[in-house]
């Protein structure tokens, strides 16, 4: 089973409409409500970096299997400057924006298997994925 | 319009208003012949915002007047009235007839539409961040739905002018309606907690639900220098108890 949905990330508003497709998605595939708050803040958190850093892009939602475990992959890719130092943004404390710098290495707590693909100058894809056990 | 009966639209309504309707449109097109253009367009105006009033969907009505234009083309062939030399003048005719017609329509949903949002947006912001005076020294800012950057800087207007105009000494911002805490949303809270305390005041977090605990912890942010409580009741207790103060059964 493969089902998918997504948001474009193109204003702040649609950072409310990520995350509630992800609660509904999470809620869909069975997860308590500890496990969909902490996939909706990841998915918050992702959005919201699209929305500061590389201004649009796109929220991706898949639920999965894997062996006889059901769960949730959130795909955040955008077509932005990219990231410079991949070590550096998944130090917790570390932001350009004058943020709490806890995003990044938040989500990656918050969620199970957690992927960097970025390409500095053409952009950024983020997979994050986590499993109902 | 008649053309379209199979719509779901023509389905919930009744027969009496489409056939209302109708004739309304019908009439609306004799005026349009034979009233002056003043009194035609104050007329079709009025036609529109009934439109609008009905709540038929715009592509539904825009297609009923295509399908209009085109059932008179196919009249006008079948009396063979249309020839080669005529037709690109009637054309015309037919074309600054629909158009304004047309822009009517699209204009009365537009407004409406523009009407709604703002009136939402005005109501989002009275529901935003009020500070309330519970008791002496002590306030409340119950916090409800998202808060985006422009809420947040909202709250922190509110919550600094509350403070100093009722002379609080503790604030409780009770994020029980706060459906995500994430770094953006602590972050705001703990800009505005220092700025309550820079104004000499206390600000305690209250309402936190075990979800969101468990997801601020898991996000690493740090709440070390707030109060914090699970219940806005638990909150209120402790700051009566932070100005000395309780409250005690009596037996009378």
């Amino acid at each position: 089973m493969n089902l998918r949905s997504s948001v474009d990330i193109i204003t702040e508003w649609d950072i409310v409409a990520a995350r509630q497709l992800g609660r509904n998605e999470a809620k869909e595939v069975g997860f308590g409500t500890v496990d969909q708050a902490r996939i909706t803040t990841a998915i918050s958190e992702l959005a919201r970096n699209i929305y500061l850093y590389a201004g649009k892009g796109k929220i991706e939602i898949r639920q999965i299997t894997d062996g006889n475990l059901r769960g949730l992959l959130v795909i955040a890719s955008d077509k932005g400057p990219g990231i410079v130092d991949v070590r550096k943004v998944m130090e917790d404390g570390y932001t350009t924006s004058g943020g709490l710098g806890a995003g990044l290495p938040g989500v990656r707590r918050l969620m199970d298997d957690f992927k960097i693909e970025t390409v500095l100058g053409e952009g950024t894809t983020i997979s994050a994925s986590k499993l109902l056990r | 319009m008649e053309e379209e009966k199979d719509d779901r639209f023509f389905q919930i309504m009744s027969d009496k208003i489409v056939e209302s309707i109708v004739r309304e449109f019908g009439e609306l097109m004799i005026s349009s012949l034979t009233e002056e253009q003043a009194t035609y367009t104050a007329k079709l105006d009025d036609f529109s915002v009934q439109i609008v009033r009905y709540g038929w969907s715009i592509s539904f009505v825009l297609k009923a007047l295509t399908n209009f234009t085109e059932i008179i083309y196919e009249k006008m062939d079948e009396a063979e009235y249309l020839n080669e030399g005529n037709f690109q003048s009637h054309r015309d005719i037919l074309t600054n007839w629909i158009t304004p017609l047309n822009h009517s329509i699209v204009d009365a949903y537009s407004v409406v539409w523009e009407k709604t949002v703002s009136l939402q947006k005005i109501a989002l912001q009275e529901l935003s961040a009020s500070l309330i005076p519970v008791f002496e020294k002590i306030s409340v800012m119950p916090l409800v739905g998202t808060i985006d950057t422009e809420r947040a800087k909202l709250i922190m207007e509110n919550l600094l002018h509350g403070v100093v105009k009722h002379r609080a000494e503790v604030v409780l911002l009770d994020i029980t309606g706060v459906p995500v805490v994430d770094t953006m949303v602590a972050h705001h809270i703990i800009q505005a907690a220092d700025a309550v305390r820079l104004v000499g005041a206390k600000c305690m977090l209250v309402g936190i639900r075990p979800e969101i605990a468990q997801t601020i912890v898991t996000l690493g942010i740090n709440l070390n220098d707030f109060t914090t409580t699970s219940t806005l009741q638990k909150g209120v207790e402790q700051a009566l108890a932070m100005t000395n103060r309780a409250i005690v059964e009596v037996n009378i």
